[in-house]
């Protein structure tokens, strides 16, 4: 009876691979191959050929997919732990394997690999660890023995140029999240067979969602050592294992050990689409109530210091708009200028739709500060509107070509007892004299508007406060004809 | 431990598919009973393939695991030691 | 009912009505509030959201999922699209679908976080490395966010193509009132991606075609595959260009701006138009030379926020007329008196 044979999970022929569909495309005495027969072995003991993804690198191993009759994707180099992550969401019984070289996975794919382990990513890594750039022809890795030439060390590696050599193993079981995290050898038969119980173990893991596996392989590249295929097994065993410890560095995943830091992720599946309908279009409860019509477009500027609640004050007054069926846009002033320094926000409300968001000659200023009325009165059209803080401007007016309404606002909040809201008394004000929003619009739309539903009250407040002061302190019409801006 | 069959009507040999042998030795080396040899023949693939020579295997699997080649050689165990299609 | 929020919001109303599954992000201003929405939406509505360590990390999860068959997107802005670009250049090889939202800042390098349009020629003409197109919609409303990231996932998958959403900080910043498509969008049955099945174990997901002829006609293909693409989803938006003698043409926030530019001067008697392309890939070439060729089209001004990047390819389509620049940079974003001046200024100088 046949006792060893190729396994099933590799194609019957080549085809993929063109000339010598029986081969593989790797040297004579390459530990890829050794390696691939392992992997495609213990697909085979588990059945799951049919579920599993093998993502192939970028390196001598780049045509895995020649061989494995499982489904492939062929990754950029170094990123088949983020691709294995993407495909890890998408299919949770799926079966996926990243196999990556030590250019791959420990030079370019560093981030990609830390960050996957970390994660605990239930998936298998076969990191083959060959100390050489074998594809492109022999250059330094990052696990390149110090003394060992290469094309790019003809010298020898130097760590004082160079750096030391990367332990993989040793880094990847720093992490909490990994379940398995052994180091193995091809340098002979009993080495092999060792090797091959560990890419069982980890593949295992995986089938079982144990999570996170993690298996070096030392390697041979005889031709890039320049070596024949035996004395370069002698010569990883005598040169690459000291440096490299062949070890098992984390085994939590067998049954009765310790627990590990992975977290196990529920499957999820998206909500029927009459739900999400629903739920995207229920957010806002401010009902549309269309006005009579013939409301000027109105361009409003305000602006004070970040946390005055300019932005906000923006908000709601568009949020009015649209409860009156309007159109508008609202634009911040935002980046580093939001931290502690000037704010300002420009709000458009029109009946037709807008064009430019910006506000570069407002209708209205509303100004929550003395900076700001500086900064923006002098661009204020002829015959329009200056609502301001006077609490915290101590000067009177600057045109005769525009209405102003100095009003104490933050006074008036202090007073009703929430100081904060001097924003919604200058909108408020600004509503009361411009006729727009409607005041009975503002206060529907505040208890919708606001996030601290415990402040509506004290909001409803300041509405009041400022219409009261508005109807004893009548806006006068400007005192001279209209000048030309600026 | 695997041993050669006490039995001398069953065998166990391996067969390597000289098509397929990239010559590396490696199996050779590896086998623990020297069963396998380099012969002095080339194959289409221009390699000096490997043979099976001695009796003693133990279809231990050892040649089998070390090969690099997925499809190059094949254990057997127990065969009929008639058996001629090796 | 309409709702106001942010263009980058809006983004991943229409994104999850497009029927995306995933999302992968990483942070960077302009475009964070989507990867915010995203953290938010996509978890409670049964879908997955994932932060990722780089836009590297990120592009390649979008090729993994992608090629497991999901509807996938991220969000970032210049520097972040940067670092895609060899995903992108992948997963153009690899034909897969996804889509990407690019909200524009100043650069080059890290730039500063106000709006420009100057990742034009890195998103419109590829990005990465190879012979390959992305399709480009140009949104200039947080309505126009949502509708054309809906949209995107469809042709993504139409084509197998990534679809950009290339937005800018203003429109991405902008809250405007939106209206939730009412109608989920969902993936076609994709008999190629990698399903973890039987049916798709023979299936392969690779850019390599080792040789000369097959590379070239894996080429050629994608090209047939653009020159399709042209005929068929190519939009635009034209405003008053039946009889305009000065024809603005601009994308995103800035046709906002040359709108009410173009609004003054029919208010002056100018007879000035607008043509807005929808579409940057494939671009409105056709119907700019028609416009030019047939119409009563005098002279064209085009407004961008980068160096002239669009008014290159305006002028391949109008090769009879000297094309105005009209640029800003650093983040500056003209008024629209500003923009009349300038193209007063640049008509003057003919
Ligand atoms: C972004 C990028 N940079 C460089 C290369 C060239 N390249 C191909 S394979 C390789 C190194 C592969 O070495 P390793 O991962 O150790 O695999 P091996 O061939 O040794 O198995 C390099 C640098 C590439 N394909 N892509
Ligand atoms: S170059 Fe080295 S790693 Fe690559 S196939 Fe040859 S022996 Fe193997
Ligand atoms: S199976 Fe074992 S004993 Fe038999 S040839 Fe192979 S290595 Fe030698
Ligand atoms: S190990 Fe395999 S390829 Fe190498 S000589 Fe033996 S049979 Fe041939
Ligand atoms: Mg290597």
């Amino acid at each position: 009876m046949i006792k060893h044979k190729k396994p099933d999970a590799f194609y019957d022929t080549f085809e993929r691979k063109g000339a010598g569909q029986q081969t593989t495309h790797y040297c004579p005495g390459c530990g890829h191959g050794t390696v691939h027969k392992m992997i495609a072995e213990a697909i085979d003991e588990f059945g799951v050929r049919d579920r599993t993804i093998f993502c192939s690198p970028v390196g001598c191993s780049v045509f895995a997919y020649y061989y494995f009759d499982t489904g492939n994707i062929q990754c950029a180099h170094g990123r088949a732990p983020a691709v294995a992550t993407g495909m890890r969401r998408v299919h949770d019984d799926a079966v996926i394997i990243s196999y990556q070289g030590d250019g791959d996975l420990a030079g370019i794919g560093t981030a990609e690999i830390i960050h996957a382990a970390n994660r605990g990513e239930n998936i298998t890594v076969f990191f083959v660890n060959n100390a050489i750039y074998g594809m492109t022809g022999g250059q330094m890795a990052p696990t390149t023995l110090i003394g060992q030439h290469t094309l790019t060390t003809p010298t020898g590696r130097s760590a004082a140029i160079d750096g030391n050599p990367i332990g993989m193993c040793e880094l990847i079981s720093a992490l909490s999240a990994p379940v398995y995290v052994e180091r193995v050898s091809l340098g002979d038969g009993n080495r092999v067979l060792k090797a091959r119980r560990a890419v069982r173990k980890a593949l295992k893991n995986q089938i079982d969602g144990v999570g996170f596996s993690f298996v070096e392989i030392l390697s041979p590249c005889p031709i890039n050592w320049k070596l024949t295929p035996m004395d370069a097994r002698k010569w990883l065993i005598e040169n690459l294992e000291p440096a490299f410890p062949v070890k098992s560095f984390r085994d939590t995943g067998t049954p009765g050990a310790v627990a590990t830091a992975r977290a196990t992720r529920e499957p999820s599946r998206p909500i029927p689409d009459d739900e999400l309908v629903k739920l995207l279009g229920s957010q806002s409860e401010i009902e549309t109530i269309d006005r009579v019509t013939g409301l000027p477009e109105q361009r409003v500027k305000i602006a004070g210091f970040g946390g005055q609640g300019v932005l906000s004050a923006g908000i709601l007054l568009a949020n009015c708009a649209i409860s009156e069926g309007l159109h508008a846009t609202w634009l911040p002033s935002y980046g580093p200028e939001m931290r502690g320094g000037t704010a300002n926000a420009s709000v458009i409300v029109s009946e037709e739709s807008i064009g430019s968001p910006l506000v570069d000659e407002p209708t209205t200023l509303i100004a929550l500060n003395g900076p700001s009325i500086d900064a923006f009165e002098g661009s204020v059209v002829p015959g329009g509107l200056i609502v301001a803080n006077s609490s915290l401007i101590d000067r009177g007016p600057a045109r005769g070509d525009i209405r102003y309404c100095m009003i104490p606002a933050s006074k008036i909040a202090q007073d009703i007892g929430f100081q904060g809201a001097a924003n919604v008394v200058l909108l408020a004000a600004y509503a009361a004299i411009a006729g727009f929003p409607a005041i009975d619009i503002l206060r529907r739309v505040i208890p919708h508007a606001l996030k601290k539903k415990d402040l509506v009250d004290l909001n409803l407040q300041m509405v009041d406060a400022a219409v009261a002061f508005v109807a004893e302190h009548p806006v006068a019409a400007p005192s001279t004809a209209p000048q030309p801006i600026r | 431990m695997a041993s050669a069959p006490s039995n001398t009507n069953v065998r166990n040999f391996v067969r390597i598919d000289s098509c397929l042998c990239k010559g590396c030795k490696v199996c050779v080396e590896t086998c623990p009973k020297h069963c396998l040899v380099i012969g002095s023949k080339m194959n289409q693939l221009g390699y000096q393939y490997a043979r099976f020579e001695k009796e003693t295997c133990t279809a231990c699997g050892l040649c089998f695991y070390s090969c690099p080649e997925p499809g190059a050689i094949t254990v057997y165990r127990n065969e009929p030691a008639d058996r001629e299609d090796v | 009912m309409k709702q106001l929020m942010k263009g980058n919001e809006a983004v991943v109303h229409g994104a999850l009505v497009g029927g995306a599954t995933h999302f992968f992000g990483y942070p960077i201003t302009p475009a964070s509030e989507i990867a915010h929405a995203a953290a938010d939406f996509f978890p409670r509505t049964g879908r997955h959201f994932l932060q990722a360590e780089s836009e590297v990390a990120a592009i390649n999860m979008i090729y993994g999922a992608a090629g497991a068959g999901a509807r996938t997107m991220t969000a970032s802005s210049g520097p972040g699209v940067s670092l895609m670009a060899e995903g992108l250049s992948y997963i153009a090889g690899a034909e897969l679908p996804c889509v990407i939202v690019d909200v524009q800042r100043a650069g080059p390098g890290l730039g500063n976080i106000w709006p420009e349009q100057s990742d034009y020629n890195m998103v419109v003409k590829g990005g990465g490395h190879g012979n390959y197109h992305n399709a480009v919609y140009a949104p200039n409303s947080a309505q126009e966010m949502c509708d054309m990231t809906a949209r995107a996932f469809d042709i993504a998958d139409r084509y197998r193509v990534t679809v950009f959403i290339l937005s800018d900080a203003y429109i991405g910043q902008m809250m405007e009132p939106v209206e939730i498509p009412d109608s989920v969008h969902h993936a076609p049955t994709k008999p190629w991606a990698l399903g973890a099945t039987p049916e798709t174990r023979d299936n392969l997901i690779t850019s390599i075609h080792m040789s000369t002829a097959d590379q070239a006609a894996h080429n050629w293909k994608l090209k047939a595959k653009y020159d399709q693409m042209e005929a068929e989803i190519t939009d635009w938006e034209e405003v008053f260009t039946d009889d305009a003698e000065t024809l603005f043409v601009a994308f995103g926030i800035t046709a906002r701006i040359c709108l009410t530019a173009v609004q003054r001067l029919r208010a002056r008697g100018v007879r000035a138009g607008l043509l807005r392309p929808r579409t940057l890939f494939p671009f409105p070439r056709t119907r700019i030379a028609e416009l030019v060729e047939q119409g009563p089209v005098r002279e064209i001004a085009v407004v961008e926020l980068n160096d002239g990047m669009m008014a290159d390819d305006v002028q391949l389509a109008a090769p009879s007329l000297r094309v105005h620049r009209l640029n800003w940079l650093g983040g500056q974003v003209p008024t629209a008196e500003q923009v009349l001046d300038m193209a007063a200024q640049k008509a003057g100088q003919r």
